[in-house]
């Protein structure tokens, strides 16, 4: 007898309400374990939890909170990554003329101080300076936030939202875990016990951004849309700006979340109830160790294994020359018109293409290909960045359109395998690159085809 | 080196389950693949005079029906890759809830510790806890914790390592159902240890079939199909 047939006839021994009656003994003597284990001396109830729960998640304050909480968060991140950046910047800065001398001292080949020196060291530092002190700052105090208690708020907040674009409340928590990284993220949206629900959680996901796409996104603010103010302002403004491109992240995913649950995926939002725990004080100490140790630190080194290689390979096609123009400029000759159309150009569309393994590689990519047809500036400071930039014709239009680019793009390489292996579909894996990618060219084509229309620009 | 053991935590969301998990293994955790799977856990060690454990941390859940991909991964890690202890972390604030998932586990697997968390805020809410009552009536042990304050932690490390050295022997009481599910269990429960044997818990086997999770026979059809046919 094989395990099916005696699957078929339990199934005939089997009634409808057995599985009701199996749960249900198992609550009844979790209910006599109780009265028999526990006794209670007072009958106090947790009356902080409910107070505070009733401003949390009010209606009317509990958006505000949860906005000024992100603004919070994000100012924290920005004002206090911008000292500890330029340090390091500085420090990989003058540590690469010890380099270059020591290069020149053992009378090595020019091709190899380009592609270590300018390449691989150029490239990687730029990642670690960037990138490391704002994730420094920002995931511990997320973490911290997740142990006060108030994360699963933010979600008790959201589900309404979510339940009326017919995607379940849960997704607000996946994407939560999408601030950290989509593809974790994606593994994350297992919590949604409906299949459509779940679908819609990991077609959307790629909306917030990863912390691979908080580097560019913060360095792009702070160096173009902040550029007239100084000091503690200049923070305000590019976390205002910051705040309002994740908003736009939000509001794209209840719209797609909305359409497809109209069209594709359509039905009906299941019911469930979100246990709100009671607060408790974090372990700060140890949150903060952690998350910046473990988690900081995983990050960045998954971000120099891939930007290496890439940064390489970048250097390479810059200095192999067909005629007298290089690999690299051919592939940015080719696609700076369809740059131009939406704002930007041929070498942000190729650190985009070649950006697919990982978010994390699109800036230091952008930044290998512009010095390879630049001047060679000394990149020490992030003013000289700027430089870098403008020097290639920049406006706040560029920064804002490849702003909005990152956060809106196809999810990177090991999202796309993560969402593979949790839909088991071709079809469903395709849709979620295409969904993010039509996205991201409309919107910025339409913003940059309005502002020259109005003649702002 | 000692002996290694492999300890997995179970428990409902906010029941302070990665608290322990991180105050025990500190720094040592390292995300781990199970043979076969996709799925990742986060594991780590924690050392007990000459014994290590091997803490493997299963998603949050607050059953194991396998409603959920969470669920299904504990589970199926309790059930099939077979820790040598399950510690069932339960929420001192709320446990008559919690105590449904703890005596789905002693369905499942033998060895199992119920670790009562959070203590020290039940009993600021007058919650006061017989863990000696609930070790008699549920057959396995029932330690006090506090995660938070590193409380109860020796008393915790000491039972998983009697029990794996055979000092302790669980013999963890089961949930009697209605006789007419009772009943049927008896029919159906010597047709699967006739086919399966001692791998799994045949009580256990026949619930599942009863109540008709399907999730569950694939999962048994996979890893012992291959038996079958050689």
């Amino acid at each position: 007898m094989s395990i099916q047939q005696l699957y078929t006839e339990a199934q005939q021994l089997s009634t409808a309400k057995l599985r009701d009656d199996i749960v249900q003994q198992l609550y009844e003597r979790s209910h006599r374990l109780c009265a028999e284990g526990i006794k209670y001396t007072k009958s106090n109830r947790d009356t902080r939890t409910e107070k505070l729960d009733a401003i949390f998640t009010s209606p009317i304050f509990g958006f505000p909170i949860m906005l000024t909480m992100l603004g919070v968060l994000f100012y924290l991140t920005i004002a206090g990554a911008n000292i500890p950046s330029s340090m390091l910047a500085e420090f990989f800065g003058s540590m690469e003329k010890y380099l270059t001398a020591f290069f020149s001292f053992i009378h090595a080949p020019d091709w190899v101080h380009g592609v270590l020196v300018l390449g691989l060291y150029r490239g990687t530092t730029w990642v670690i300076s960037v990138m490391l002190p704002p994730m420094a700052i920002f995931f511990p105090t997320f973490a911290l936030l997740e142990n006060y208690g108030y994360l699963p708020r933010v979600a008790f907040n959201m589900d309404r939202l979510f339940k009326r674009v017919g995607a379940h409340g849960k997704q607000s928590l996946t994407m939560a875990m999408g601030f950290g990284c989509n593809a974790a993220a994606v593994i994350s949206t297992r919590i949604i016990e409906s299949p459509r629900e779940r679908m819609l959680a990991i077609l959307t996901n790629n909306f917030v951004p990863c912390n691979g796409r908080w580097g560019t996104l913060i360095v792009l603010a702070s160096l173009f849309m902040a550029a007239n103010f100084t000091g503690g302002l200049k923070s305000l403004v590019t976390t205002g700006v910051i705040v309002g491109i994740v908003m736009f992240g939000i509001i794209v995913t209840f719209f797609v979340s909305w359409v497809l649950s109209k069209t594709a995926l359509k039905g009906i939002p299941t019911h469930y109830t979100l246990e709100l725990p009671p607060y408790r004080k974090p372990k700060i100490f140890d949150t903060v160790v952690r998350s910046s140790l473990t988690k900081s630190w995983s990050v960045l080194m998954r971000a120099v294994k891939v930007a290496a290689p890439a940064a390489i390979l970048t250097w390479v096609f810059a200095n192999i020359f067909i005629g007298d123009t290089s690999i690299l400029m051919y592939a940015v000759e080719f696609l700076d018109p369809f740059g131009k159309l939406l704002g930007l150009d041929g070498y942000i569309m190729m650190a985009f293409i070649l950006g697919l393994p990982a978010n994390e590689i699109v800036l230091p990519i952008l930044l290998m290909g512009y010095l390879s047809t630049g001047s060679l500036t000394e990149v020490d400071s992030l003013v000289d960045l700027k430089q870098i930039f403008l020097d290639h014709g920049w406006t706040w239009l560029t920064a804002l359109n490849m702003m909005l680019f990152s956060l809106l793009h196809y999810p990177c390489g090991t999202t796309l395998l993560n969402i593979y292996k949790e839909t088991k579909s071709k079809k469903w894996t395709f849709l979620a690159f295409l969904i993010p990618t039509v996205i991201a060219i409309l919107v910025p084509f339409i913003i940059t085809q309005t502002v020259r229309f109005f003649g702002w620009m | 080196m000692g002996n290694s053991y492999r300890v997995a935590l179970a428990g409902n969301p906010n029941t302070g389950k990665s608290t322990l998990f991180n105050a025990l293994t500190g720094l040592r955790q390292h995300t781990g693949n199970w043979a076969g799977k996709t799925v990742s856990l986060a594991q780590g060690n924690v050392q007990y005079k000459d014994t290590t454990f091997n803490l493997i941390d299963l998603p949050g859940t607050y059953s194991l029906f396998s409603n959920s991909s969470d669920e299904e991964v504990a589970r199926n890690y309790i059930v099939f890759e077979k820790p040598d202890v399950t510690v069932v972390v339960l929420d001192a604030t709320s446990l008559e809830r919690n105590f449904n998932l703890a005596l789905q586990v002693l369905e499942m697997t033998n060895n199992v510790i119920i670790c009562i968390n959070l203590i020290d805020v039940a009993e600021k809410q007058g919650i006061n806890i017989n863990e000696r009552i609930l070790t008699n009536r549920l057959g396995v042990p029932v330690i006090k914790i506090s995660a938070r304050n590193k409380k109860g932690f020796p008393m915790l490390l000491d039972t998983i390592d009697r029990i794996v050295t055979g000092a302790i022997e669980c013999q963890p009481v089961q949930t009697t159902y209605p006789d007419d599910i009772e009943e049927q269990i008896k029919k159906i429960e010597p047709k699967v240890s006739e086919l399966i044997g001692n791998e799994l818990s045949a009580r256990w086997v026949s619930l599942r079939l009863l109540d008709g999770d399907e999730t569950l026979l694939n999962e048994i059809n996979e890893r012992f199909g291959q038996k079958e046919r050689a």
